[in-house]
């Protein structure tokens, strides 16, 4: 097993340093899915999180203990309910998006959508309220008001960004359950970690995870440099 | 002619759940006016200013601009500006915080820039548009509030306590600036403060807020040197006195109050004066203390209120002086109606204006 692991950092470092043109491809698809559903959950959480950070309206702990409830959602589980959907003979089924790149974007942005809009809340809810007020006495439109929140919560919303990016990307069951794992279309990091493992090519399996966590590494720092910086 | 009306509140209710704040207010600010909105704490002032400042809106009541009601935030918003009681900026540089509101408006980046730079100019803080706002003292960050105000060229601003958190020196800045930007820019001002003698040496008009209603209105120098009705038991919570001052030299003067009571303070003053000694500033003993205090006063406890976090006691000591302390030393000083109590405090306690 040691000796596997050791020939698995090895050969981790002579597929990257090579340029692997199967692993290369994989990773590529692994970042463009996972950003991809990213980009989608940002765009509907972050105007959700910046209601529910500044605006006050009946309901609305409900409303976050609920997306908090949901942070902890199985990848699996959301999977097979994804599945059933866009299943041809499913509710969703026309979209034709099962086994497609674009089915596992969507359903990551679903399952990563929950972290995104509770770390926005959160970092919105830390803004002082009387930023909201300065802006308006300085003119500002409620709109353009919420806008400045948003900007004061900069680092936060970046956190958001990256922890959502990072459960999409590192997620196996959505990934599997929707894009099927086909060579050279839905073939993703995680789904090829598994396949790879279970066939019993660990070397193989841990290259890829460990490209997986250098990926996670860097985005990370890539994102506390540029928050870092405001 | 008469002085145009320039804000004007009819029938104003604001409500938060079931508590009023403000209760049928009704308040005229002509143009130019120096208002001070003067009431204790929680008396829905800041309520009221930020109401007029479109901020918030009212439950009920009407707002009425240069004799034009009004009906969207955004109009009165644009035309006037409120100064918050703890200075609030974003984060960034001091140009951008004083650019933000003159960009909304629109305008051109050598516009921005020679307002910018006027209004820091006005302030004293020419050379700090590149300092981090964040990093800068309560002072200066107040200062930013102001010079946001002047650049934006407001015809009102609104002063919600502005100088509540400052140490002296940054006060007193503060209040030149503000009264420069009512006298010489003619920016009608309205300022909210529990500080009478601020509100005497800055507002020519006073209104009394008191429970979230509009109790009395009038100038401010009649109304505060020769208080009566609501203002006079507003006063006398506040333990304001009127006196006459004898310097005695070494900066100490000696104040004698009304039935002859004498109480010292460490501000150099002749003539007639009011004195005032903050409830919280007076250290209330069962027996004489050795002190550097210079104040110590004999007198008899008249009257016990509790107020939540804190007892208020009124002891007799030739002149009423109401005390505030906190219920552990009530408790421990087993303090009733008609106990003898020694009222101590600093000669730098008293304010004289």
């Amino acid at each position: 097993m040691v000796e596997a692991i050791i020939e698995g950092f090895e050969k981790a470092f002579q597929l990257i340093l090579s340029g692997d043109p199967e692993v290369l491809s994989i990773s590529a698809r692994s970042i463009l899915i996972s950003g991809t559903a990213t980009l989608l959950a940002a765009a509907w959480s972050l105007p959700l999180g910046l209601v529910i950070g500044v605006r006050s309206f009946r309901g609305k702990r409900i409303v976050r203990s609920t997306f908090n409830a949901l942070l902890g959602i199985p990848a699996v589980a959301l999977g097979v309910i994804l599945y059933l959907a866009l299943s041809r003979s499913g509710p969703l089924g026309f979209f034709h998006m099962l086994y497609t790149p674009l089915g596992i974007a969507l359903g990551q942005a679903i399952l990563i959508t929950p972290i995104a809009v509770s770390f926005i809340t959160s970092a919105i809810e830390s803004v002082d309220p009387e930023i909201h007020r300065l802006a308006k006495t300085l003119g500002a439109s409620e709109t353009e008001a919420s806008f400045a929140v948003l900007r004061e919560s900069t680092g936060g919303v970046a956190l958001a960004v990256t922890a959502s990016f990072n459960r999409a990307v590192a997620e196996l069951g959505v990934a599997l359950m929707i894009g099927g794992n086909i060579r050279g279309s839905t073939r993703v990091l995680t789904t090829a970690i598994a396949m790879e493992t279970g066939r019993g090519e660990l070397a193989l399996g841990i290259a890829l995870a460990i490209i997986l966590l250098l990926l996670v590494a860097a985005i990370s720092v890539l994102m506390n440099v540029l928050g870092g910086r405001r | 002619m008469s002085p145009m009306i320039l804000l004007e509140t009819r029938d104003l209710i604001k409500r938060y759940g079931d508590a009023v704040v403000l209760d049928k207010v009704n308040l005229e600010v002509e143009e130019g006016d120096f208002l001070a909105l003067v009431g204790p704490n929680g008396a829905g002032k800041t309520t009221l200013l930020r109401i007029m400042g479109a901020i918030e809106r009212p439950t009920s009541g009407k707002i009425y601009y240069k004799g034009e009601i009004v009906g969207g935030a955004e109009a009165l918003r644009r035309a006037s500006t409120m100064v918050f009681q703890r200075a609030v900026v974003f984060s960034g540089s001091v140009y951008e915080n004083v650019a933000y509101g003159l960009r909304l408006r629109g305008l051109s980046k050598g516009e921005v820039d020679r307002r910018v730079g006027e209004a820091l100019r006005q302030v004293g803080l020419e050379g700090f548009e590149r300092r981090n706002a964040g990093k800068l003292s309560g002072g200066e960050q107040q200062r930013v509030s102001l010079a946001r105000a002047i650049a934006l060229d407001v015809e009102l601003l609104l002063l919600d306590e502005p100088t509540a958190n400052l140490d002296p020196r940054s006060s007193a800045i503060m209040e030149r600036i503000i009264s420069w930007i009512n006298s010489e820019r003619r920016v009608t001002t309205v300022l909210a403060t529990h500080n009478l003698s601020q509100a005497e040496n800055l507002s020519g008009k006073v209104a009394l807020l008191m429970d979230g209603k509009l109790t009395q209105m009038g100038d401010a120098d009649q109304l505060l040197r020769n208080p009566l009705g609501p203002m006079r038991s507003f006063v006398k919570r506040e333990n304001i006195f009127l006196g006459e001052a004898v310097p005695e030299g070494d900066g100490i003067t000696s104040i004698v109050l009304q039935n002859d009571l004498k109480v010292v303070a460490a501000t150099p003053m002749r003539g007639k004066v009011i004195a005032r000694v903050h409830p919280e500033d007076i250290i209330v003993s069962l027996s004489p203390i050795a002190s550097s205090a210079r104040n110590v006063l004999r007198g008899e406890v008249t009257g016990i209120t509790d107020r939540g976090g804190c007892v208020m006691l009124t002891v007799n000591a030739g002149n009423e002086f109401v005390v505030r302390i906190t219920h552990k030393s009530f408790r421990e000083m087993g303090l009733t109606l008609g106990t003898s109590v020694y009222l101590v405090f600093k000669a730098s306690a008293v304010e004289v204006m």
